[in-house]
């Protein structure tokens, strides 16, 4: 499993019966890969879906459906089609169990950026903000470090997308809780050392009783 | 009054400088016909108000290869790099606005209310230039109205008056801009004889002109 695959699949473990759930694009779209079929979790898509399914093949191509990433994809059984107004009603009025999230960056008060690098870089926040906002649990699905440079930080120095909205950050080597108190490391890749973990993070991190990640 | 009209007509109703609401997510939903007919018109220095960008050939993307775009107001533009090049060479003003706040700017527009109230962007730069207002002890960033001259949108079926439905997912923002704009364009797939009533999701008295493709 590479790094994007290991990250998605512990996400999906956090995700539970009856959720609603939000998956932003890249690595947070490959959780659904990892929930199972039959698994009562509903997946919300902000352009106007309840119920979104994987992708479609090119048989089962239809023009008028799309996964937030622009890809045709296909709808599960009991779906539901809505319009922006109310998808976002929906995500900012409480009804999101999780959203998961790439990111930039993320602090140790929880702040994350993920949509603009001044000069060089700018996507756009799309729905992230009101995602983070909304949502009941914020997931951050993010490699580690940007080639070797931590991106788990004392403070974000990107613009931020959310301030102190994140719960979770799960990373290729770890999974850590944001507290009010910081952040702490409660599990670790199985391979990976604690030490190795805080020589490639910036902030600090609280370390009490740190399970193993199931990868 | 006959609402359905051919490329002639359309074009007759653009001008140089104008607000144009585009619908569609990522080009889902998005009127590709009227575009390519505003593309063809050759009108300039317009304000397209859409989700995104589109893409670098599609959606109004199209109308940036074309140099008739003046400012974008937009949640995303990551899927056009030419969007981004343009923005950074200045040939283009971006105004990027979080998702659900832009579509209640014009929701909010639709219905002739002054504002919106929300408290997604607080500590970012979305709060930048904006007034805070606090409402029982909570703070909302206040966002003006988002109207346009003109909106183009997609629909799926219409009847003769044009009443519309959608499909998919491609009706996201198409039914709100069809309430905020000075003139309402619905392209349209099919037109049929009759809708049920239960079914229309935009009433036809926010729909001034028809073009089936």
């Amino acid at each position: 499993m590479d790094a994007k695959e290991i990250i998605a699949k512990r996400i999906a473990l956090e995700l539970k019966p009856g959720n609603l759930v939000n998956l932003g694009i890249g690595i947070p779209t490959l959780v659904a890969n990892y929930i199972p079929e039959d698994e009562p979790i509903y997946l919300q898509s902000e352009n106007g879906i309840v119920g979104l399914g994987g992708l479609a093949s090119n048989e089962e191509v239809c023009v008028h459906l799309t996964n937030p990433s622009g890809q045709y994809a296909k709808v599960k059984k009991h779906a539901a089609f809505f319009d922006s107004a109310l998808s976002f009603v929906m995500i900012r009025g409480g009804h999101l169990d999780v959203t998961v999230l790439g990111a930039l960056e993320v602090d140790e008060e929880g702040s994350v950026a993920s949509w603009i690098i001044p000069g060089k870089l700018v996507p756009g926040m799309g729905g992230s903000m009101d995602l983070v906002e909304g949502a009941k649990r914020v997931i951050i699905a993010t490699t580690h470090t940007n080639k070797g440079i931590p991106k788990i930080k004392k403070r974000c120095s990107l613009p931020l997308t959310g301030y102190k909205k994140v719960d979770l950050i799960v990373t290729e080597l770890c999974v850590i809780e944001v507290r009010e108190d910081g952040l702490h490391l409660i599990e670790r890749h199985p391979d990976v050392s604690i030490e190795d973990i805080i020589s490639q993070t910036e902030a600090t991190l609280h370390i009490d009783h740190v399970g193993l990640m199931e990868v | 009054m006959n609402k359905w009209i051919d490329k002639e007509r359309f074009i007759t109703l653009l001008q140089d400088g104008m607000r144009v609401m585009v619908g569609g997510f990522l080009t889902c939903g998005t009127p590709e016909t009227l575009i390519d007919w505003v593309v063809e018109s050759g009108v300039k220095d317009l304000t397209i108000i859409c989700n995104d960008a589109g893409y670098l050939d599609k959606g109004v993307g199209k109308l940036l290869i074309n140099q008739q775009v003046k400012k974008l107001i937009v949640t995303h533009i990551g899927t056009n790099p030419n969007a981004g090049k343009l923005m950074s060479s200045g040939g283009i003003e971006v105004e990027l606005i979080p998702q659900g706040t832009f579509i209640e700017q014009i929701r909010a527009h639709g219905g002739r209310l002054g504002g919106v109230l929300s408290p997604t962007g607080i500590h970012t730069p979305v709060e930048e230039g904006k007034q805070m207002i606090e409402i029982k002890g909570k703070s909302y960033i206040l966002s003006e109205p988002i109207g346009a001259d003109i909106a183009l949108i997609a629909g799926y079926h219409s009847d003769f008056m044009g009443n519309l439905t959608y499909k998919g997912s491609a009706r996201n923002f198409n039914p709100t801009m069809a309430t905020a704009a000075d003139i309402v364009i619905a392209q349209i797939e099919e037109k049929v004889e009759e809708i049920n009533p239960e079914v229309v999701i935009t009433p036809h008295t926010f729909i001034d002109f028809i073009v089936e493709v």
